[in-house]
């Protein structure tokens, strides 16, 4: 019996406000709330909502046989608390029906893991603690931004703990073999691996509406078909892709939704694959073999490596000169600098200014504010440099101007704190 | 006296000095006695200040109008032609087509909207041949509706309206040369661009030239006769205290500035590479390159190659209130132009109180005492003048005094009563 594995991946950038060089030292606010709240409510609206709905639907009417796994990053979850709760509520009604996984990875949907551990660490352990509080459970299989994958980031996440990890069944390094089992790290093989299948998985996120395509339309028989068609004694197909694909990348008049609806069903008919999650799956199966990734890959673009982040020198001068930013932060610890300096880490503002603008495009377009990458890094860089006054500033005069706005982040603590506790007093007060 | 005088921008609505100088001009022209100035512009948008002279828009001017005088029109006319590259545009719904192809010839046809007037963007976009001629026909029509003595035709742009007009009334002609193409394009010569201009002057009975920079280009390249060509320089407008608010500046270190489009005969990259210079001795500096232009993306890419893109910063285009706010928080301000007629901007860079350092192939470099000059490619000169200023105080201060006190005799009046004087010896 095969396994299929479903996994979503859950991310909205917060975006970065126009930021002129007059603001530099004047202005502190660097987020564009206005466009921000206007998609998140969009996306939640057309997506997130409707497909929350269809799955939940569909785990309760398949009674446990049907599993997904998602992971949601720090950033959107902040901004989902901000604009759209109803969608955090709509997770934990999924999370509550045990059969949804949620994935670890880094806070703020960040590169940290390319270029220091301690902040990696630190990102990941933010992350798993917020994912814990609002659904309950500890992620314990590890997703890296944009699915960014190498035997020493393999071997960091199996140092903090995790069993298993997922990642890009990129075709430079499987070469002949199969996507289609479990692999496991080449430095510590305790670390396991899914791999993402990316031709069946690409087939829906990408595919699905094309109708060029010489297999359009896709049914959930066709589907069906093709995993039939895949070699007896493989394991486990991994099926990854954006969340955004239902509704957003695949609009719902493509047929989307309704796909998604009878796949679980079609596939489950013939009794010869089951759904599981990550966790599930690396208790269940034995890797086959080491995968060997000594240059990092990922899932974006036809390169599947990292040049849509750190492939210019546009990109390479913003990245550098953020973390060279990163004592200052962490010698200050001050709550306001410690927000920021998560949000300036989001891989976001990197990935919009990419200059691969040819093949990969119409990716590289989806939800970006800018008119071209130029602009992208002339903005971040003003933002970058006000950022950097601050740090300054702290650093030589104390704290005075911001005790205020420090007191008042404790009191917000204390007021969550609070919150937290009446709820969990009201629950015991109901179950008695 | 009478003047019919053709620009190409008018402010509010301008995109680079031309538009400044030629409001400059008029106003300090409008100051003397006996003399009015009808001011053409392609598209007039209705919110310029006319307190000072008629504005007429070339895409308010009847057209049909035209059609009563064409015999008188084409017997007068026989120099203007159209470009045989200008296409016939014909939208039965919103347009009809005013054809004369007696006048025209075959298939060379204007746009006319229903009103019977010829439609201008009045911006520098794809069809700006076709502009400038369509330009020029209107021209014809308003030089024999408006009475006067003398015709004044601002760069090359209104150099065929000059001639149109010129045709018709028999006036004399008076072209000011505010650039070249020799200084716009760094050398590589738009043939189209370099016949225009020299029909004009060829056409003209005298030539204004804003430098002797210029004058020399004229004469050397264009084959002018020197005595044909006289330098008048420019000024620059007195700044009111309304537009001086004051603004904070939110960054502690030096600022060094850089306006202008952003194109090769600005100079941008001895900019960038002198920042690098100055950045690897001081770190209490700010950089800045406000304005926008082809060279801005490539700009960008090496100020991130050269690693000092913490210290470089881009405003992208500013206009209006922003170009005073940025004054207000420069203490230096950079004009490495490769080849600049003229360069309004330092002027009312030390106006406001900024230390200028430009370059010696810039014409304004002629008359200005209290400014650093430098050659545009010495990127070491200019990187010790910029470390000079902001370092040495009292330096930067002698400046700055010396330097208000410069440009405020430098008046519009002044340049006015030259150009007068220019009027005069060829009416005469």
């Amino acid at each position: 019996m095969k396994s299929i594995c479903l996994y979503f991946q859950i991310h909205q950038p917060l975006r970065l406000r126009r930021y002129r060089f007059f603001d530099i030292g004047n202005d502190h606010y660097y987020y564009d709330d206005f466009t921000n709240e206007s998609i998140i409510s969009k996306m939640a609206k057309e997506c997130y909502l409707p497909a929350n709905e269809i799955l939940l639907d569909l785990i309760r009417s398949n009674k446990q046989s049907f599993k997904v796994s998602f992971s949601i990053t720090g950033v959107t979850l902040d901004q989902f608390e901000s604009y759209a709760p109803e969608v955090i509520e709509s997770f934990k009604q999924l999370a509550e029906t045990g059969c949804v996984e949620f994935l670890a990875e880094t806070y703020s949907h960040s590169l940290a893991a390319l270029k220091d551990q301690d902040e990696f660490k630190v990102q990941v352990k933010s992350h798993s603690q917020r994912i814990q509080e609002l659904f309950g459970h500890k992620p314990k299989v590890f997703r890296n931004t944009e699915l960014i994958y190498s035997d020493d980031i393999g071997a960091a996440v199996a140092s903090l703990g995790y069993k298993g990890m997922i990642t890009e069944g990129a075709k430079h390094i499987l070469g002949w073999k199969s996507p289609n089992y479990l692999y496991c790290n080449a430095l510590n093989p305790k670390l396991k691996l899914l791999m993402r299948n990316y031709t069946l998985s690409d087939d829906i996120a990408f595919r699905f509406s094309v109708q060029s395509w010489n297999e359009w339309p896709l049914t959930t028989e066709k589907f069906v078909n093709w995993l039939d068609h895949l070699d007896e004694k493989e394991e486990i197909v991994n099926v990854f892709m954006d969340y955004e694909t239902f509704g957003e990348h695949q609009k719902k008049e493509s047929g989307i939704f309704e796909f998604l609806s009878n796949l679980p069903a079609a596939i489950l008919k013939s009794g010869s694959y089951k759904f599981i999650t990550p966790s599930d799956a690396i208790k269940e199966y034995q890797p086959i073999a080491v995968a060997h990734v000594p240059h990092a890959i990922s899932w974006a673009d036809e390169e599947r490596d990292l040049s849509a982040w750190l492939g210019n020198s546009l990109q390479n001068e913003a990245f550098t000169k953020l973390y060279e930013l990163k004592k200052d932060v962490e010698s200050l610890n001050h709550e306001r600098i410690n927000k920021d300096w998560s949000y300036l880490q989001c891989s976001d503002h990197f990935y919009f200014m990419c200059t691969k603008f040819f093949s990969d495009g119409d990716m590289h377009s989806y939800f970006n504010p800018y008119n071209s990458p130029y602009d992208a890094f002339i903005n971040y860089m003003n933002v970058l440099s006000d950022f950097k006054i601050r740090l300054d500033e702290l650093r030589e005069d104390g704290k005075p101007a911001t005790s205020i706005e420090n007191e008042l982040l404790k009191k917000d603590k204390l007021i969550k704190r609070y919150e937290t506790e009446i709820k969990k007093l009201k629950k015991k007060i109901l179950s008695d | 006296m009478k003047v019919l005088m053709f620009g190409w921008e008018f402010p509010p609505h301008i995109s680079g000095g031309l538009g400044t100088a030629c409001y400059g001009l008029t106003k300090g022209l409008s100051k003397i006695d006996d003399l009015d100035i009808i001011f053409v512009v392609p598209k007039a948008y209705g919110d310029e200040d006319e307190s000072k002279m008629k504005l007429v828009g070339a895409n308010n001017t009847h057209i049909k109008q035209i059609q009563e005088h064409i015999r008188k029109f084409k017997s007068k006319h026989t120099y203007l032609e159209v470009e045989s590259e200008l296409i016939p545009y014909n939208d039965p719904d919103e347009y009809y087509t005013f054809r004369n192809s007696k006048l025209f010839g075959k298939n060379k046809l204007f746009k006319v909207n229903s009103e019977g007037k010829l439609e201008f963007t009045g911006k520098y976009g794809a069809n700006l041949i076709e502009e400038i001629y369509k330009y020029a026909y209107v021209a014809s029509t308003i030089s024999m509706d408006n009475e006067h003595d003398i015709i004044h035709a601002h760069d090359w742009l209104c150099y065929p309206a000059g001639i149109a007009a010129k045709e018709v009334s028999g006036k004399p002609l008076v072209v000011h040369v505010h650039a070249t193409d020799f200084d716009r394009s760094g050398g590589s010569v738009n043939p189209k661009v370099f016949e225009i201009e020299k029909m004009g002057m060829d056409a003209a009975d005298k030539i204004i030239a804003v430098s002797n920079l210029t004058r020399n280009i004229i004469i050397e390249k264009y084959g002018q006769d020197p005595s044909k060509v006289e330098t008048v320089y420019n000024a620059v407008e007195p700044v009111s205290y309304e537009q001086k608010q004051a603004n904070k500046k939110g960054v502690k270190e030096k600022v060094v500035t850089f306006l202008g489009r952003i194109t090769m005969q600005k100079g941008p990259e001895y900019f960038v590479e002198a920042a690098n210079a100055v950045l690897k001795r001081t770190n209490n500096v700010r950089f800045v390159m406000a304005g926008s232009g082809d060279m801005l993306e490539k700009m960008v890419a090496r100020a991130a190659q050269l690693g000092i893109s913490d210290r470089f910063h881009f405003t992208g285009f500013l206009k209006g209130d922003d170009v005073f706010k940025m004054f207000e928080i420069s203490d230096v301000y950079v004009m490495p132009s490769v080849s600049e007629p003229f360069g309004i901007s330092p002027l009312e860079a030390m106006q406001s109180n900024v230390p200028v350092i430009i370059s010696k192939q810039s014409g304004v470099s002629e008359i200005l005492t209290h400014a650093i000059k430098v050659d545009y490619w010495d990127i070491d000169a200019l990187a010790d003048a910029i470390y000079g200023i902001i370092k040495y105080d009292s330096l930067s201060r002698v400046f700055k005094e010396k330097g208000k006190e410069e440009v405020d005799n430098l008046k519009w009046t002044n340049a006015a009563r030259h150009v007068h004087q220019v009027y005069s010896t060829v009416i005469n």
